[in-house]
């Protein structure tokens, strides 16, 4: 009896401590996907409640009789009540059915499984190659630290941020290089920006001057000291680059003519296509929260590792 | 004050006064359409030539600085603001204030807001006065453009909210207000900086987007934004260079902007 | 060597021979045409067709019964071989071909034709192709003589009935591939939503050269889906694509600087800009303002003040025309030649104004009761011309002490305005034809209808002139004798000239361009320009 008693107060921690982390999990998810329903809500609300909502543009064909003009705008009567949509969508989500796209006539299933991949590439490559040049810039101007070459870093940063990212979708095109690059333009710049200037204040901190002042080497300064310091920060901003790439496919596939869920989203607005936009809504709100949650959860094991 | 600070000050004092003076510099001012000569290129009576239906682009260029110049760093210090109260404060008080505040930027970041801008419109008469458009304009995007600064914001007031500092400040009794206030409000310094620095050439250009709307400047007022639409037509920089001086002129400001906020001492540290 | 010589020059003869033959040869078959849609295509059946993409696609793939020559407007045989029209133009008779098949290999014949027309005139369909035949309740009736005959019987008078045909592409009643099977000379082989749409020949089309070579041409044609025209523009000059439809005056211009024989300017389209006022009585506008949209002085000083020829030289670069009415000079039969645009004069227009009260006072122009006169001009965005036009236009009235708030909004917050809440001013639009025939714009005319934009749906017509045009309108419609109807249209064009409910501003001209390496290529006014006869095209 007793050893059994005393195995059974030795578990007792360790099923606690399972015990909370599944309770944190469960409670997480649960914010999750409250979060990602509430996105998916207030998007069909703006949606349904813009002007434009129940007109459609082959009202204007003056071939039509008035009985087709009066059919067209009842089509969407069946949207017009927000909430009863939304409930409708999510109980035939459940069953894999997304509703059928008002603009395209097609079901939104089939549209987002097509076009998911391609902005997935393009959003991918685009975030890896706006941080390649962003940390890479943003780490050397806080290696060589003069005002030259942090003045020209600006300048090149600042001179992207200002054009237009139709420009650098067109000038994509004309180039012949993939769209991924114009994506990752857009990106870089707010990229290094943030990075630049936590790398700098992190470099102020007492310790890093005491280290510098005891010879130790810039490159063990920067890499051991500096970046861990900004580490946290810098991971919260690779939670949000996704969502400015993401944001950033829309233009840019729109323009080069890149069938990916970016060019779907503009024909949707354009058309006030509701279950499409709310589908693509519900999408990117999870795309969002999954991006920084995982930036969440890799700070907080980060800080307890600096800890 | 630094030479580069005093050289950024100068710059921008120089392109605000050229705004000023607007009317001495560009007398024939920015609407007049000289038909005869759409699209010209430069030469002594339009020194940057015409734009499509014949309007002086310099002229323009001159008279679009006041507008962009003052209102754009206006909302950026708006969305600077909303980024420090949602992130910075959210990130100090930890907890479930955090997990909401992120719960709640992240949903922001994600919404069409699109089809607010939109509502927005067709909430204003259609014979608006171009200034309250353009406040309007410029009032949106200051309320919309917070979220990707707040997240990291949070991260940084996170990080302070453990700091030893803070710990020491609170254990010899200073109230949280002013801890956060004159403790962790100055650190957060290089994020608002990046975010306002960013701010402004993004709501230059967002602002002429938003003309597709029925927002923004209406015409024939003139903004950076919309003279930089003008790139879009695939214009080349070998046939027609004098395009591109607004966006060269954004450059300088942007970087002007940039020279004024960073700290020396961090550049050197 | 009179011989070597000879032999020298027969050699050389022949060998010329062989390079001509196969240059012929190699001109007259195979290879991809490609060229852009600007939206996705919203639908591949034929009889739902509404959006230009879609229409694109039934024009290349679908048979019809007759064809409008897009070049002399003359009415052709296609899968029809001859067609009667009654009298009261209520019933058509058409004699078909026989031993056609549809592109699966199913047979063609009189019962296809019964099955198009029945689903096309469905009530539930609304379709426009089939809206354009329902001049009158009732339903259409189909009688089979044989299956090479088959007369179709309307309710009412259809004004134009044959030419409607040029629209109905004949679907089949018992292909198992249903609406994608054709008799045009390509069928939807591949369909890439986002990308692109591949065309590929169909191998059971009928129709062959005058040499007896089966058509088409050409083995396939790819349409990209491209809603940017300065992308469009770019492909065409790196040679991805062939041809480029509605090209606007910019890029005319930039193509013709450095390749002028690729472009071709094929005169006035049959489209227009026009600008109109809301005269809806119902309108959230201050009465102050509706006195003034529904004062026919108010309106013709407007227009008056406004300088087409400016819009013409500087917004479309020359490649425009003032316009008359609401027909170009593209319309050969029916554009009413005795109209001409009116002329631009400030001042008449000013003096006009003061004898309806209307007085400048520190360069503002105000009403007699102190008004100033203030008013918006929406338009849609995206589109530079009328962005253009709308600042220009501000500009000249401008000089008669009016001012014009330029609003560009998008396309469906726009659509509401003119369709729904009616909370607009002025707004600057534009219409696109396809069709040659008045009737096709019924719904613009008639006071009752619900595109008559100035001020729809009206119970009973609100005033006099717009009672004479639903007449007028009416008349043509239920008239079988050309030059009645001409004379009727002719009159609602008069009436529409002095009343100005619409102030038409420009008629475009038909702009394309057209790679070197296609082959039989003859750009026209009507749509489809370039490639009205895709089916004897070929690349070289």
């Amino acid at each position: 009896m007793p050893p059994a008693r005393s195995e059974s107060l030795k578990a007792r921690p360790l099923l606690r401590v399972i015990e909370m982390i599944l309770r944190k999990i469960a409670r997480h998810t649960a914010m999750l996907a409250a979060t990602v329903l509430l996105g998916g809500f207030l998007s069909a609300t703006l949606v349904r409640f813009a002007p434009g909502f129940d007109v459609d543009e082959s009202q204007l064909d003056p071939h039509l009789s008035a009985e087709s003009v009066r059919a067209i705008r009842g089509s969407r009567l069946s949207q017009s009540n927000v909430a009863r949509f939304y409930i409708q969508l999510l109980r035939r989500a459940i069953h894999g059915d997304l509703g059928t796209s008002i603009s395209l006539g097609q079901p939104v299933t089939s549209l987002l499984r097509e076009r998911i991949p391609l902005t997935m590439r393009l959003v991918a490559f685009g975030l890896l190659f706006s941080w390649s040049l962003a940390m890479a810039l943003a780490l050397s101007a806080a290696y060589i630290r003069t005002l030259a070459y942090d003045g020209l870093a600006t300048v090149v940063s600042g001179a992207l941020l200002c054009i237009p990212a139709a420009v650098l979708a067109l000038l994509s095109v004309i180039w012949n290089v993939p769209g991924s690059l114009a994506i990752g333009l857009i990106v870089f710049p707010r990229v290094y920006r943030f990075a630049r200037n936590l790398l700098a204040k992190a470099s102020t901190l007492p310790h890093i001057i005491t280290a510098r002042a005891k010879g130790v080497s810039e490159i063990r300064v920067l890499l051991w000291h500096v970046v861990p310091v900004a580490g946290p920060e810098l991971l919260a901003l690779g939670g949000v680059s996704v969502s400015i790439a993401v944001g950033a496919a829309i233009p840019v596939e729109a323009l080069c003519g890149l069938a990916g869920v970016g060019q779907l989203a503009w024909q949707a607005a354009l058309a006030r296509d509701l279950p499409l936009l709310t589908t693509i809504t519900v999408l990117v709100t999870l795309v969002t929260l999954l991006a920084n949650s995982g930036a969440d959860v890799i700070r907080c094991m980060w800080r307890g590792q600096q800890a | 004050m630094s030479i580069w600070r005093r050289v950024g000050c100068v710059v921008l004092l120089l392109v605000v006064g050229v705004s000023l003076a607007a009317s001495w510099l560009a007398p024939a001012g920015y609407a007049k359409q000289y038909r005869e000569s759409p699209g010209a290129p430069p030469s002594r009576e339009h020194w940057l030539g015409t734009d499509e239906i014949g309007r002086d682009r310099f002229a323009r260029v001159v008279y679009g600085t006041r507008i962009s110049l003052l209102l754009a760093p206006a909302a950026a210090l708006v969305s600077t603001l909303m980024a420090a109260f949602m992130g910075g404060l959210a990130g100090y008080l930890g907890g479930t204030w955090e997990r909401l505040a992120m719960a709640a930027t992240d949903v922001f970041l994600s919404l069409p807001w699109l089809f607010l801008l939109i509502t927005v419109r067709a909430l204003l008469p259609l014979n608006v006065s171009p200034i309250l458009s353009v406040l309007v304009t410029f009032c949106m995007l200051g309320l919309l453009g917070w979220t990707a600064a707040a997240r990291v914001l949070c991260a940084t007031a996170g990080s302070l909210r453990s700091a030893d500092f803070i710990r020491q400040a609170r254990a010899s009794g200073m109230s949280e207000r002013r801890l956060f206030w004159i403790h962790v409000f100055p650190n957060l310094k290089p994020v608002l900086f990046a975010q306002f620095w960013i701010s402004i050439p993004t709501f230059i250009l967002s602002e002429a987007n938003l003309g597709i709307l029925g927002l923004g400047v209406a015409e024939p007022m003139p903004s950076w934004g919309g003279l930089l639409k003008e790139l879009e037509g695939l214009v080349s920089l070998r046939e027609e260079p004098w395009k591109f001086v607004p966006l060269l002129l954004l450059v300088v400001v942007v970087t002007s902007f940039q020279v004024m906020l960073s700290d020396q001492q961090e550049v050197n540290a | 060597m009179k011989r070597l010589a000879a032999v020298s020059n027969s050699t050389r003869a022949l060998g010329l021979g062989l390079i001509f033959l196969v240059t012929v040869a190699s001109a007259q078959n195979g290879g991809t045409l490609r060229f852009c849609l600007r939206t996705e295509p919203k639908t591949f059946d034929p009889l739902k067709v509404e959006d230009e993409a879609s229409v694109t696609i039934r024009y290349l793939t679908g048979g019809v019964l007759v064809r409008m020559n897009r070049q002399t407007q003359a009415l052709e045989p296609e899968l029809a071989v001859s067609w009667k029209v009654s009298k009261d133009t209520k019933q058509i008779t058409f004699k078909l071909r026989t031993g056609l098949s549809f592109s699966d290999g199913t047979p063609f014949s009189a019962e296809d034709v019964a099955y198009t027309v029945q689903r096309l005139m469905d009530p539930e369909l609304h379709s426009p192709t089939g809206d354009a035949f329902r001049s009158g309740p009732g339903s259409v009736q189909t009688k089979i003589v044989s299956p090479a005959e088959i007369i179709i019987t309307f309710p009412a008078p259809v004004a134009g009935l044959d030419r409607q045909f040029d629209q109905v592409a004949i679907v089949s009643a018992h292909s198992p591939k249903k609406e994608t099977a054709v008799l045009g000379p390509f069928t939807v082989a591949e369909y890439k939503p986002g990308a692109s749409v591949l065309l590929k020949r169909n191998p059971y089309y009928w129709k062959a050269d005058a040499k007896g070579q089966k058509l088409p041409y050409l083995d396939s044609i790819q349409l990209d889906i491209q809603p940017n025209r300065d992308i469009e523009l770019l492909r065409f000059r790196k040679g991805e694509i062939d041809l480029i439809n509605s090209l606007d005056s910019d890029n005319f211009d930039k193509l013709a600087g450095s390749t002028p024989q690729l472009v071709h300017d094929a005169g006035p389209s049959l489209d227009s800009e026009q600008l109109w006022f809301n005269q809806v009585a119902r309108a959230p506008l201050p009465p102050y303002k509706k006195a003034w949209f529904r004062s026919t002085v108010f309106r013709r000083a407007v227009s008056e003040a406004i300088n087409r020829a400016d819009l013409s030289r500087v917004v479309f670069r020359g490649h425009a025309q003032p316009a008359a009415g609401p027909f170009s000079p593209a319309n050969k039969f029916w554009f009413n030649a005795n109209l001409k645009p009116q002329p631009y004069a400030p001042d008449a227009a000013l003096k006009a104004l003061a004898a309806e009260g209307f007085l400048m006072q520190g360069g503002k122009l105000k009403d007699k009761e102190g008004n100033e006169v203030v008013f918006s001009l929406v338009t849609n965005s995206g589109s530079k011309p009328r962005e253009r036009m709308a600042t220009m236009i501000q500009e000249d009235l401008e000089k008669i002490g009016m001012k014009v708030n330029v609003v560009t909004l998008d396309f469906p917050s726009l659509i509401e305005r003119i369709t729904q809440t009616f909370d607009y001013e002025a707004i600057l639009l534009g219409l696109t034809n396809v069709g040659l025939d008045p009737n096709e714009e019924m719904n613009v005319w008639l006071s009752s209808s619900e595109n008559h934009q100035w001020n729809p749906q009206q119970k009973s017509p609100e005033t006099e002139w717009e009672a004479e045009i639903d007449r007028l309108m009416r008349a043509q419609a239920s008239s079988s004798d050309p030059k009645k109807r001409k004379e009727s249209f002719d009159r609602v064009q008069q009436i529409v000239a002095e009343q100005a409910p619409f102030i038409f501003l420009v008629n475009k001209n038909a702009l394309s361009a057209v790679s070197p390496s296609v082959h039989g290529a003859n750009p026209v006014v009507l749509v489809p320009q370039t490639y009205w006869n895709a089916e004897q095209l070929s690349l070289k």
